[in-house]
């Protein structure tokens, strides 16, 4: 199966040069800056908390070598209070760190998830091609409850346990030094022992988040391809995938287990030697008087209580590890360039938006004037970015003049590049050669924001969003003319009108404002494509793109709109992709599309007539031309 | 609007999730808002959609909003015994994992033990100049050191084997139960929240088993060793350290009780994130085209706001429960510490005992912390748990057969097979009828196109014969065969449906058509492909039929999409194929390449072809015509034509429009 490899070389990037955990996690920064304050704060209450977790066991002494030894009972009092006291204190500090951080880390994570969101959103369409949506998914899931879990834990105590750990140690050393060599003998073996795991750790980590990603992508595409799935039983090969993908996860894992295994034996192990032979070196030195029996109950008492912060420190640096791991995966899709969403601010001259109904000021101009008005393709070429470097462009030198109020239909065999060459005029793809322009400015020019508000599109796929019927129309115009609510409303009875889709969406439970997409009501194919058309026709755009907008209606609705349409068009510039002869009606001038050019230009009847391909195209005869 | 005769007044009742609303039963409540239902206004109005009931399996009332709350039922105890028969499988190494800890735990728990015997013991026989118990103390520290290193380096591995593969069988139900639901779950259920339970859900077990059931265990092993060393070294302190737990248990109850209610809410807002966030990234094209990304950008932050919300909450709970927890044990110390040094003080107890207890002690309330932190994972895991346990609990509404059939050999050679509605009527579960009761026989062998306006029921019918959904009356027949009885393997491979929706698995082409018939060899992929007129454009590609359709076939044109479907469709080679809507992506050439490859290929099959381009009707041997779920006219296309009736006029529009 396929799928695995492709979608692991895609996003597998754990062979590149691995960058240090630190220098990885300190690309947080901005994220943690507005709540530096707080985490600071907490950081200082957490060290304050473990340092008097280390007070008590020196009460502890006080009391075992003072009061009770001298058969005090008033000093042992004096030192039971004091050891509430210093309880009290603890309790209330731990819950203080806790609360502290509660909400700012809540707001970390939900601010990068946020800000990736808008991020995807505004990547340019052929960022979205190459990465499959899991992958995308489990970064904005996943990987930030890894982040947020790293703010909560590992930054804060590996700043604290360190803390601690220099404290205790000063203490141990202040109250035995020798006593307290033998214990921090351990030290540098784990240091050294810390080091290697951590890099082997941080590569383990990154390959199973990586596979999580995959394995969330071939979840998403058995749910959506559910109805071929039911319709041949079963999808072996993608059961396959996943069957792999989980056992792959698992053997990483496995291998991560193993890594987590060795340190923390090391980490259990080697601390507990020293503390044994503390044991019994502080015997021996009690026994020869040098020492009291309290100072060697508190010294080691200090030692126990040093215990946990040791022993954290394997699993806090494997958390440390899978949070730089997230880190990257999450900046491997912030770093890349988002398209800029209003662009230089054009120097062009604007044109005023046109008042509803009113012919364009050059529709009737005829030919002359307008050489450079309406939608003008001059050599225009495209290639995806990532085809592969050899093929030839997909687009090579698309040359057409759509005149002002004119209806182009685009006709061309499948696969010829028809709706990549509808999908550069919105400027979802950017041409690799030639220009277009709108009404004389030049698209490159215009910026994304402002070209989509002027062209409308009605995709070949009639995605609708989860929101109410009337919401998805409006939002193909809702924008650009903001009116108040009854012009609203008239715009959108106009607009279901155009597309014959008044009807149903007024018998809907909710009429316009009931819920549909994939959270509401699901509408057939033929109401959902009419709901699209009324969405791109809705703002009254200047210019208007068709993607074979009447393919899923039936021939009885299918003229309706066509009749409709018609007055639509007779004042809109549009580009019209068209499969058959009904659609190619709508249309004044026909454009054939072959071979990555604009192969002629007419009428329906001329190109019938003059042009072979053009007619096997729309008779079905003679597929020798195809 | 097309029809609005009798009322319905939409295009596909049939292809929407939900029922339309009967007149006489207009109970269906609408969606998610509880609004006034449109019962009443409208004899019929299309239905809400989320408001068919649940399965009558679990015996829950009418799952309306279950579905759009995202609380699907689930028995009670479901989530527990779910886990319990996650870890049935692994009892015996369960078991081996919770012996390496008792026993890593006892090494652990030595050292106290080795210091009391040190200086009681020890010390004074070093001052007798005796060595052999230091000697001891000694031997024992280094064994303990190494065991207790050596048992967790097993615990750990063997612990992570077990969860691995507790995860590996649970991801696998989810991912195969999902798969044999029908779709009129599906078509309920989003894909985000199925997603969600795929991934973050069972991202919350992997924590729980990770480090909850380590910590849990070690927990309790640790608590029982030091409460019984501790009775063992004094009685007093023992029963004193003990009653300090009851007051522990009382926090720990709340704790749970309001940690359930959070992480539960928590993972259901985490799946309308996840709703979203799929929703934008597979409409990315018009998110862009239409400049929606402002308007989503609020949208998801109003969802993310609910989610950090929450988040906060689960947080502060678990605050709460750190501080008061802390405070008890606290107390308990300073009060059981006071006491011992006063029985010291009195020469009661002996002061090695004293240290040792007091060791312990703290050792007795550190995992407090660390209790409530397993039980913050094991509330969010039970609160995934429990959505997991609901959605496995939903059963197929077309269920396997119980005692499956057989289907009777083909006749003589002739791949097509006889298709009989018997007394079949189709309604939706709510009320809302969409076929009213209804015979129709396919002969073996025929082309029969459905032709009607949209909403006629056309696509139900095709999706009864295809058992997308059981009749609510009467039966479907293949060769006198019911349906119902038939296993689902032998019915995919007797009849295929051929939809509008032309998804495209990641993988290569080749991949994607071979999902026809799996274990098909290239040359039959590429046999189906030629057919169908698929062959040049797949050639045409970078790697031939090797090309990745990448990200939902993002390169591949609709049209070149439908006819990747259709060349799986004739690999399938079906005894009855049916087709909705199936061409209406295609460019002339193709739907003539299509009709050639059904006149060739599939001679002989049974065929049921809906079409909104009735040249497709040419090739039938016959027409039936729909109007409001009833057949109207059925009859070969040229006798309808000759009768001048509603195909008639159908036909007349047609051939104006193809002018």
């Amino acid at each position: 199966m396929a799928d695995t490899a492709q979608t692991t070389n895609q996003t597998d990037r754990t062979d590149l040069p691995q960058r240090s955990a630190v220098r990885s996690l300190l690309r947080l920064w901005p994220f943690i800056r507005p709540v530096r304050a707080r985490l600071g704060v907490a950081a200082c209450v957490a060290v304050l908390a473990s340092c008097i977790s280390l007070v008590i066991p020196l009460v502890l002494k006080w009391l075992v070598d003072g009061p009770v030894a001298a058969r005090d009972p008033g000093g042992a009092w004096l030192g039971g209070a004091f050891l509430l006291l210093l309880g009290l204190a603890e309790a209330l500090l731990f819950g203080l760190r806790r609360w502290l951080v509660a909400r700012p880390l809540a707001g970390v994570e939900a601010t990068m998830r946020e800000t990736l969101y808008r991020h995807l959103q505004r990547l340019p369409v052929a960022f979205h091609d190459r990465w499959p949506s899991g992958q995308l998914l489990s970064r904005g899931t996943t990987d930030l409850q890894l982040l947020r879990m790293f703010f909560a834990f590992p930054l804060m105590f590996l700043l604290v346990n360190g803390v601690t750990i220099l404290v205790g140690a000063v203490i141990l050393l202040v109250q035995r030094w020798s006593l307290g060599l033998v214990l921090l003998a351990p030290v540098l073996p784990l240091m050294v022992l810390c080091s290697v795991f951590e890099a082997k750790y941080g590569r383990a980590a990154r390959r199973a988040q990586d596979q999580v990603g995959d394995l969330t992508t071939v979840v998403e595409e058995s749910v959506l391809g559910i109805r071929i799935i039911k319709g041949f039983g079963r999808h072996r090969s993608q059961a396959r995938a996943f069957r792999e993908l989980t056992r792959a996860l698992r053997s990483t894992e496995l291998g991560k287990a193993r890594l987590l295994a060795w340190i923390w034996g090391c980490m259990t192990a080697l601390p507990e030697l020293a503390i044994g032979g503390a044991l019994v070196c502080g015997a021996v030195q009690v026994a020869d008087g040098e020492l009291s029996a309290g100072t060697l109950v508190a010294f080691l008492s200090t030692a126990l209580a040093l215990r946990w912060p040791v022993d954290s420190i394997g699993f806090l640096l494997a958390m440390s590890n899978e949070a730089a791991a997230a880190t990257d995966r999450y900046f491997e899709v912030m770093d890349e360039p988002a398209v800029e969403e209003s662009g230089p601010p054009t120097p062009a001259v604007r044109i005023p938006p046109r008042t509803a109904g009113a012919p364009t000021a050059t529709a009737g101009a005829g030919a002359g004037a307008a050489t450079d008005q309406g939608l003008v393709f001059s050599g225009v070429a495209f290639r995806y970015p990532d085809a592969p470097p050899d093929s030839p462009p997909l687009l090579r030198d698309i040359t057409l003049h759509i005149r002002p109020g004119e209806t182009m239909a685009l006709v061309g065999a499948t696969g010829s590049g028809k709706t990549t060459l509808t999908a550069l005029v919105p400027r979802l793809y950017d041409p690799t050669a030639g220009r277009i322009s709108l009404d004389g400015r030049d698209l490159a020019t215009i910026s994304r924001d402002e070209a989509r508000a002027m062209v409308a599109v009605a995709f070949e796929e009639p995605t609708l969003f989860s929101a109410t019927a009337a919401e998805n129309v409006l939002m193909g115009g809702a924008a650009s003319r903001p009116g108040g609510a009854d012009a609203q409303d008239d715009e959108l009875r106009r607009a279901l009108a155009v597309a014959q889709a008044d009807g149903f969406v007024a018998a809907l439970p909710e009429g316009s404002a009931t819920q549909v997409g994939e959270q509401g009501l699901s509408l057939s194919g033929g109401q959902r494509q009419r709901l699209a058309l009324a969405r791109a026709v809705v703002g009254r755009p200047r210019f208007l793109i068709l993607d074979d907008p009447l393919s899923a209606l039936d021939v009885h609705t299918e003229a309706l709109v066509e009749a409709a349409l018609r007055q639509v068009l007779s004042t809109t510039t549009a580009l019209v992709v068209a499969h058959r002869p009904s659609t190619v009606l709508l249309a004044d001038r026909v454009a054939l599309l072959s071979g990555g050019r604009i192969a002629a230009v007419g009428t329906h009847h001329e190109l019938l007539r003059d042009n072979p391909e053009y007619a096997a195209l729309m008779s079905g005869e003679g597929e020798g031309a195809r | 609007m097309t029809t609005t005769t009798a009322g319905l007044p939409s295009d596909d009742p049939e292809d929407r999730d939900g029922p339309p609303s009967d007149d006489s039963e207009g109970r269906a409540a609408p969606p998610r808002r509880p609004g006034p239902a449109p019962a009443g206004a409208s004899p019929s109005g299309p239905s809400p959609s989320k408001s068919s009931p649940s399965d009558p399996a679990t015996g829950v009332p009418p799952a309306s909003d279950s579905f759009a709350r995202d609380a699907l039922p689930a028995p009670r105890g479901a989530s527990r015994s779910l886990l319990a028969s996650l870890l049935a499988p692994h009892r015996r190494r369960v078991a081996v994992v919770a012996v390496l800890l008792l026993l890593q735990q006892a090494a652990v728990q030595a050292g106290p033990l080795l210091v009391a015997y040190a200086l009681d013991h020890a010390v004074p026989a070093l001052r007798a100049g005796e060595h052999g118990p230091l000697l001891a103390v000694a031997v024992a520290a280094a064994v303990c050191a190494m065991a207790s290193g050596a048992l967790q380096f097993g615990f750990i591995q063997l612990a992570a084997r077990v969860s691995q593969d507790v995860l590996l069988d649970l991801r696998g139900r989810i991912f195969r139960h999902a798969q044999a639901l029908s779709l009129d779950f599906h078509e309920r259920y989003t894909s985000g929240r199925l997603i969600s339970r795929a991934t973050t859900d069972v991202e919350s077990l992997r924590e729980l088993l990770d480090e909850g059931l380590q910590e849990l265990i070690t927990i309790v092993l640790s608590t029982v060793y030091i409460s019984v060393t501790l009775l063992w070294l004094d009685w007093g302190l023992g029963a004193a350290a003990l009653a300090s737990g009851a007051p522990l248990a009382l926090l720990l109850r709340s704790f749970r009780h309001r940690a359930h209610r959070v992480y539960s809410a928590k993972s259901s807002a985490m799946a309308s994130i996840i709703v979203k966030f799929t929703e934008t990234l597979n409409g990315i094209r018009p998110v862009q085209a239409f400049r929606r990304e402002r308007a989503n950008d609020t949208a998801f932050a109003r969802l993310n706001h609910h989610h950090e919300r929450i988040n906060g909450d689960t947080l502060l709970e678990m605050a709460r429960y750190v501080v008061g927890s802390r405070l008890v044990a606290n107390i308990a110390l300073a009060a059981i510490v006071l006491w011992g040094a006063c029985r010291v003080a009195s020469g009661d107890l002996a002061l090695g005992v004293l240290a040792a207890a007091v060791l312990y002690l703290r050792r007795l309330y550190d995992p407090i912390d660390r209790l409530g932190m397993f039980l913050n994972s094991y509330e969010s895991a039970a609160a995934s748990l429990h959505k997991i346990a609901g959605l496995l609990a939903q059963r197929p509404s077309v269920p396997e057969p119980a005692a499956p059939a057989a289907l009777p050999p083909l006749a003589d050679g002739r791949p097509g097979r006889e298709v009989a509605f018997h007394e079949v009527g189709f309604a939706y579960r709510t009320g809302g009828e969409v076929l009213p009761r209804f015979d129709l026989t396919l002969t073996a062998g025929e082309t029969v196109a459905v032709v009607g306006a949209t909403g006629a029921g056309k696509s139900t019918l095709a999706k009864l014969l295809a058992r997308f959904y059981d009749p609510s009356a009467g039966r479907v027949l293949l060769d006198g065969v019911d349906l119902r009885e038939l296993p689902t393997g032998t019915l995919r491979r007797a009849v295929v449906m051929v939809t509008q929706e032309a998804f495209l698995f990641s993988g290569t082409v080749a991949d994607n058509i071979a999902l026809g018939r799996p274990g098909a060899g290239r040359e039959e992929v590429e046999r189906a492909a030629k057919a169908i007129g698929a062959h040049d454009f797949i050639t045409a590609l970078p790697d031939g039929y090797d090309t990745d359709v990448r990200k939902r076939g993002g390169r591949i044109s609709a049209g070149q999409r439908q006819l990747v479907s259709f060349a799986r469709a004739l690999l399938a080679d079906p005894a009855v194929l049916i087709l909705d809507e199936a061409t209406s992506s295609l460019d002339i050439p193709g739907e003539r390449a299509v009709q050639r490859a059904m006149d060739t290929v599939l001679q002989g099959r049974t065929a049921l072809v809906i079409a909104h381009r009735l040249s497709t009707v040419e090739i039938a041997d016959r027409v039936l015509v729909m109007s409001d779920g009833r057949i109207i006219e059925d009859g070969p296309p040229d006798q309808l034509i000759a009768d001048r009736g509603r195909f008639a006029q159908l036909h007349q529009a047609w051939r104006d429009s193809v002018g």
